[in-house]
């Protein structure tokens, strides 16, 4: 379960993301973050049911200080959905499950 | 009469309701916890619990939900990630509308807690993820060495400012009275922090910016009219909190603020229909009162069920 959300890094960002074929999710996120813990199982269950059309990763920012800072990320957990290398759309905070699938159901 | 799928259903998977499911599953009630986002509500968001019996040291927030959520799952509670849309109370037997079904209960124990109450001043949507937040554990790391603003004199806005100088520089809390209504242990921390400034009798008016994010708030004390703008990478937000009944509109009472009206066996004006924790109307919001609160709903049903 767990790996069909891929764990991207400031090295692989631009060929995993920025050029995928596919549209992709970024969620980024830290260990000392508790709503991003509670997120991250939300978070597999829908790569579970979506990941055939968009591609799921997830960034720690501890970790990968460049791409957060590229994208002003002040705030986690936020998700990032890119499309073609650009920014689709962008979701800060805790947020229902279903606000997640319907963001997800209108980028694929 | 049909026979509902389940006993019971929680709405809420914070502190109330993981307690009622524990309850009930030790009951060996047919029973279904719902929550929309993510199981722990607002304790995810706290940086450090101290005030709850039993962790000499306290606790964080995330560690108290998996320990929580472990203990009711042992017991067999049926836990589910999924968004109630409406609710149909007015038969014996209750309907719940999910995002992708319905589903029957004999009864519901409504624990959909709260969530931070907003400024509502120009920039605090627009910059929201951009330096605004209500989240210091989430985003406090952001502003390492940085000069944030935070709003508020009750618990959270005084702890959680406290815990900010461990990566800010200088925190500057602004609180519209003369004296914070915090915890007096909450306060001397606070007023002992040297990187710590309050102030007094002001509110902030708006949070303002470019393309990279907050850079200034500005602050009116609302004794003098006196303005001042505060350069500042972030603003921090904690002003009390709204309770999660928009749902509930027409269907069981709720007070002048929008909580849920309960009597003391937690049973709202709804037969079969009760609430715990932060979303109904108690005196005191604390983990210790709503773990409380979902064991007496919990009680009260496996009472209600006894007696169908």
């Amino acid at each position: 379960m767990a790996e069909s959300v891929l764990e991207i890094n400031d090295n692989n960002f631009e060929t995993e993301v920025l050029q995928s074929e596919k549209p992709v999710l970024v969620d980024f996120w830290a260990p000392w973050c508790g709503p991003c813990k509670a997120i991250s199982p939300v978070i597999e269950d829908l790569a579970g049911s979506f990941s055939d059309k968009i591609k799921f990763t997830k960034c720690n920012v501890d970790d990968n200080p460049v791409t957060p800072g590229k994208f002003e990320i002040r705030s986690i957990p936020t998700l990032i959905f890119f499309k073609n290398g650009e920014v689709i759309d962008q979701i800060v905070g805790m947020v229902p499950k279903t606000k997640l699938e319907e963001a997800i159901n209108n980028i694929i | 009469m049909n026979n509902p799928e389940y006993d019971l259903v929680i709405i809420g998977g914070g502190p109330a309701g993981l307690t009622a499911g524990l309850y009930a599953a030790r009951a060996r009630l047919k029973v279904i916890l719902l929550e929309k986002a993510a199981i722990g509500g607002q304790i995810l968001v706290t940086d450090w619990i101290e005030n709850y019996p039993g962790f000499p040291e306290g606790i964080s927030g995330s560690d108290l939900t998996e320990n929580m959520t472990e203990q009711a799952k042992r017991f067999g509670l049926e836990i589910e990630t999924n968004d109630v849309t409406a609710l149909d109370l007015t038969n014996p037997v209750k309907i719940i509308k999910l995002s992708d079904r319905e589903i029957s209960s004999h009864t519901i124990i409504l624990a959909t807690g709260a969530n931070p109450s907003k400024l509502n001043i120009p920039g605090e949507d627009s910059f929201f993820g951009k330096g605004v937040s209500f989240c210091a554990t989430c985003d406090g790391p952001f502003f390492r060495e940085k000069t944030v603003v935070a709003v508020g004199g009750g618990d959270t806005a005084v702890q959680e400012s406290t815990f900010l100088t461990k990566f800010a520089k200088k925190v500057y809390l602004v609180h519209r009275r003369d004296q914070l209504r915090a915890t007096k242990i909450l306060q001397e921390r606070a007023l002992e922090n040297e990187k710590l400034e309050i102030v007094w009798d002001s509110i902030v008016t708006s949070i303002q910016g470019g393309i990279f994010g907050v850079e200034k708030v500005e602050v009116e004390n609302v004794k003098t009219g006196n303005t001042q703008e505060i350069q500042a990478d972030g603003c921090f937000i904690w002003v009390g909190i709204n309770p999660n009944t928009a749902f509930l509109e027409n269907s069981v009472k709720l007070d002048e603020s929008g909580f849920i009206i309960v009597n003391d066996k937690m049973e709202t004006s709804i037969s079969g229909v009760y609430a715990a924790g932060d979303v109904r109307n108690t005196p005191l919001r604390q983990v210790s009162t709503a773990v409380g609160d979902g064991s007496i709903a919990a009680f009260s049903v496996g009472h209600y069920i006894e007696n169908i």
